[in-house]
Order: structure tokens, then C-alpha cells, then sequence
């Protein structure tokens, strides 16, 4: 095996360990939404998958487009995420607080549900 | 006069990046797009330090790197609260005290906080924010404090020291 193909091996290597990551992140994120109780913690799960989740598969894809004008594009779609997706949160959280949505301030801690089978 | 070729300079290069054109037409009609803007600009008057923030990157590089590290600690928090087999969290919402010198410095410390999951900004206020974060453990005040004076400093260069 030549050197160059041992770097192309490193780069496919590092870059699907960045990807698969990255999904890591985006599936607990959509796991996240999906079993928090209230509109604003769910928004705390889904800020997971727009900052670490999305940066890390664009920093995945930089890896495979090597040192290209399709790498610079892609970092440039990593920098407008990075600054967009905050001011999108705080938007939908404004909009939300504004219109009256009282947010949940109790301990959530429901029982779990071999427990609560126990119960009935 | 500077913050304008700053802007028209970092028009040009994003117009390059975007087409990755070589042939002379085509590039001097992007040249005479950027032309276009920074007329517009101009006559809109709003080139100004706010509006053209690229002579701040050597400040401002630093502050993201810092605040990506702190991004990546509570990502995996709010990772293990949203997949803990039994999901307990206790939201708050804290009103957070803001120094800041200038718009800017203000907008990227909100920024930052709806940056790091599990805080998210709701409210601006006068001289506070309304935070609302998913357990306790995010509403350190030190951590705001730290975070409020790292963005004034990346952004003004006032603050000598936290």
C-alpha cells in the first residue's frame, strides 16, 4: 500500500467517524423532541441536531470534497447554519412566549413504564 | 471608507466562491454585481462597524473556537437527558443580567446562548435576557457572566480583563 492511498484510507476513516457522529446527534435530538413534555424543552432537543449534529456531517463532507471549491461551499453552508439556525430558535421561542405559551418549571420525572404497569 | 472595501472584498470573494467562474465576462459581470451592492449600500447607508464586522475576525476566530468547546459539552448534556431510559429534567426560566457595550456585543452574547443547546434566549430586555434552559444545571450565573464578558471582549476589545 502506497502512502497516498494509507491518507485516503485515514480521510475515509475520519470522515465517516464524523458522520456517523453527527447522526448520532441528529437521532437523539428527534428522539429528544419527541419525548420531552413541554414546546420549550423539546426546543432544547432539537437545537442538538442544528449546531453538533449538522456541523459535524458538513465537516464530514469538507473531508470528502478535499481541498476543492466544493469545500469552501461547503464551509460556507456550515457558517450560515452556524449563524441562522440560533436566530430561527429565538424567533419560534419569542413568538411562542409572546403568545402567551406558558412554559412547564415543574420536575418532569415521570415513572417508567414497567412501574407505572405495576401501579394500575 | 475601510469597513466599505472590507465589505466589497468579502462580496467578491463569496461571489467567486459561490460560481467558481474563470472566463473575463463573466467575472466582471460579478465584478459589476458587487459594484451594484456596495452602491446600494452606500445610498442605504449602512456600511459601518456593525454591518462589516471582518476586521474583528482576529478576536472574533478565538471567541468561537472557546464557545464551540463549550457547545460540544452541552450537546452531550442535553444528549443524556433526552435518551436517560427515565427523563428527568426540571425547566427555568432566569432572567440573565447583560453588560454589553455595544448592539453587537449584545446580539452575539443572545446569539451564543440560543447557540448552546439547552439554553435558548426568549426575551431581550433593557439590560437582561430572558433564558429559558432545560435543567438547573445550565443556569450557572458565573457561566452567563464568563460567556457575556468573552463576547464584549471578542467584539469592543474594552474589557482588559474578566
Amino acid at each position: 500500500m502506497t502512502l497516498i492511498e494509507i491518507g485516503i484510507l485515514v480521510r475515509d476513516i475520519a470522515s465517516i467517524a464524523l458522520m456517523a457522529t453527527g447522526l448520532v446527534f441528529v437521532l437523539a435530538g428527534a428522539l429528544g423532541v419527541l419525548r420531552l413534555p413541554d414546546f420549550f424543552t423539546r426546543m432544547h432537543a432539537a437545537g442538538v441536531t442544528d449546531t453538533l449534529g449538522a456541523e459535524l456531517i458538513v465537516f464530514s463532507l469538507i473531508l470528502q470534497a478535499g481541498f476543492t471549491l466544493l469545500a469552501a461551499k461547503l464551509l460556507l453552508v456550515g457558517f450560515l447554519l452556524f449563524l441562522t439556525s440560533p436566530t430561527a430558535t429565538h424567533a419560534v421561542a419569542n413568538a411562542a412566549h409572546r403568545a402567551g405559551e406558558k412554559p412547564l418549571l415543574s420536575r418532569f420525572h415521570p415513572k417508567h413504564p414497567r412501574d407505572r404497569e405495576g401501579d394500575a | 471608507m475601510i469597513y466599505g472595501t472590507g465589505l466589497a472584498v468579502v462580496l467578491a470573494v463569496i461571489w467567486w466562491v459561490l460560481s467558481g467562474y474563470d472566463k473575463t465576462l463573466l467575472l466582471s459581470l460579478g465584478a459589476a454585481s458587487v459594484v451594484v451592492t456596495m452602491l446600494l449600500a452606500i445610498r442605504m447607508r449602512i456600511i459601518d462597524r456593525e454591518t462589516a464586522p471582518f476586521f474583528r475576525l482576529p478576536t472574533l476566530i478565538p471567541f468561537y473556537t472557546w464557545l464551540g468547546g463549550e457547545i460540544a459539552k452541552s450537546n452531550v448534556a442535553v444528549l443524556k437527558a433526552a435518551l436517560k431510559p427515565e427523563i428527568d429534567v426540571t425547566p427555568r426560566l432566569v432572567r440573565v443580567p447583560v453588560e454589553a457595550d455595544s448592539d453587537l456585543s449584545r446580539c452575539i452574547f443572545a446569539n451564543s446562548i440560543t447557540l448552546t443547546p439547552g439554553t435558548v434566549t426568549v426575551e431581550i430586555e433593557e439590560d437582561a435576557f430572558l433564558v429559558h434552559a432545560l435543567t438547573p444545571d445550565f443556569t450557572g450565573a458565573d457561566g452567563f457572566a464568563e460567556m457575556n464578558a468573552r463576547a464584549d471582549r471578542a467584539t469592543d476589545g474594552r474589557r482588559k480583563s474578566s
